[in-house]
């Protein structure tokens, strides 16, 4: 990842700031210019909007084998999760034991790291999710 | 005048006990414990770090302080392991808890007195008007290399306050007392910090916490008794445990803000830490004196008054939070603080 496509992407990713649609109120996240349902009605009519950060586990996998930049960190839980806006994201799931995430489990967002750029570059931080307190 | 409005902690869930540590060096975990009164201490998760520490502290406070972050004019975070060198971690907090653009923003280091420095700046900005709320976060993923005598206390965890006119506790005064002295120190390119080993105590912690301790309350004519509670800095549990008994402050005054015996030392987190968990059980009309310290070195002293407004306040309950833990073995421990990258 480059710094600017990070910079330019820092409300999404701290701050979960998605879009919704001004004419049919669907909430989108990451963030669209413009509502596919509504097309070009939604033009201009497309308000930011901020998750709540609640969610539910539709669906986990464990990562045992991850990617270069994530060697070191496994193994971790990648989870697809229904935002209570309604919403889908894809996130990892912290500070619990892999055994504990579960289907339907309730999930709220935090602010972790998510990579860096070797030791020399960036640090790029970012939502990950962890077990509701509720 | 100025209050505390609201504050927020945070400390990462992960523990490791001294006796661990103690294990893989071959020491006593005894008699380690009884002499430094510390059992375990806090490790940061291995995605967590002094800027996502501060984050969480400083959403807490706004979301307890029920302000709009917009209106905060100034955000400083003091610590001794930012993640940059340069750059800061106060605009990663600033943007995380939209408080941006309109406000000016600082790291500081001193230590483990770099988050009350910036407490002092946030109250002089709002005592001149200059911003309406200012906030101050001291947060470490404190450093220790591995088998030194600090590695069985230096911890991760942080706490951040809002500084405004009016709040849950009026702060009173302040003063500082602050001399050049080499106790403890970490340089550039370094990743672990030096120290003076027995040096640290009488000249350097006793001194300043002392002097600035007296200073505080020789200029506001009160005694130790006329506090309800009182927050030391604490490196181990035992300093902040002799300096109130030297000072006449009674075991009662000191208990409710002691963390590091089961957390260990946050460094910039620490007193601050221990000032927001006497928060979390002070009434209205308590008394508290806060000293912090920082190596190299000065202390910064507080005196402040919880107000009406704590009542109706929706404390955070860290004691609670710390509850919720997991220990980990040596070699985890090594992992999360991310020692084999």
């Amino acid at each position: 990842m480059g710094v600017a496509r990070y910079w330019r992407e820092i409300p999404a990713r701290y701050n979960l700031i998605g879009k919704k649609c001004g004419v049919c109120g669907k909430v989108y996240f990451p963030p669209r210019i413009v509502c596919p349902k509504c097309r070009r009605k939604s033009i201009g009519k497309m308000e930011d909007y901020k998750l709540s950060g609640k969610g539910t586990v539709e669906s986990f996998t464990v990562i045992r084998v991850p990617p270069p930049e994530f060697e070191g960190k496994s193994p971790y839980v990648m989870a697809l999760i229904k935002m209570d806006e309604g919403c889908y994201l894809t996130g990892q799931i912290v500070d619990c034991s892999i055994d504990e995430v579960h289907i339907g489990m309730r999930v709220e967002a935090c602010l972790r790291r998510i990579q860096e750029d070797g030791k020399r570059g960036a640090i790029y931080y970012g939502y990950k999710f962890r077990k509701a307190k509720e | 005048m100025a209050a505390i409005v609201g504050y927020g902690a945070y400390v990462p869930r992960y523990r490791i006990k001294v006796e661990e540590i103690a294990r893989i060096w071959g020491k006593q975990a005894a008699s380690i414990s009884s002499g430094l009164y510390v059992f375990e201490k806090s490790v940061p998760g291995i995605d967590e770090d002094t800027a996502t520490i501060s984050v969480e502290a400083a959403r807490r406070a706004v979301k307890h302080a029920k302000i709009n972050p917009k209106e905060i004019g100034a955000i400083y975070v003091g610590s001794e392991s930012h993640p940059y060198a340069v750059k800061p971690t106060a605009t990663i907090v600033a943007e995380a808890i939209e408080a941006t653009p309109e406000l000016t923003a600082a790291d500081y280091e001193f230590a483990c007195k770099a988050g009350t420095a910036g407490m002092q700046n946030c109250i002089a900005l709002v005592k001149s008007n200059m911003i309406k709320y200012g906030m101050a976060i001291g947060a470490d993923v404190a450093q220790a290399a591995p088998g030194d005598a600090l590695e069985y206390t230096a911890a991760a965890g942080g706490a951040a306050f809002i500084i405004g006119k009016e709040g849950i506790a009026e702060i009173n005064d302040t003063i500082s007392f602050t001399t050049d002295t080499p106790d403890f120190w970490r340089r550039e390119g370094e990743p672990y910090p030096g120290h003076g080993e027995r040096f640290t105590g009488e000249p350097a912690y006793f001194k300043h916490v002392m002097n600035a301790a007296k200073m505080l309350m020789e200029k506001l004519g009160t005694k130790p008794s006329d506090y309800d509670y009182a927050v030391f800095h604490q490196p181990n549990g035992k300093f902040p445990m002799r300096v109130a008994k030297k000072l006449g402050f009674e075991k009662k005054q000191i208990e409710d803000g002691l963390l590091c015996p089961i957390i260990g030392n946050t460094y910039s987190g620490s007193s601050m830490l221990g000032l927001a968990a006497v928060l979390d059980v002070a009434k209205a009309g308590s008394r508290i004196i806060v000293v912090s310290y920082g190596s190299g070195a000065g202390s910064d002293a507080f005196d402040i008054t919880v107000t009406d407004k704590i009542e109706e306040y929706e404390r955070q309950g860290i004691r609670k939070m710390l509850e919720n833990k997991e220990y980990v073995d040596y070699a985890t421990y090594m992992k999360l603080r991310r020692e084999f990258e």
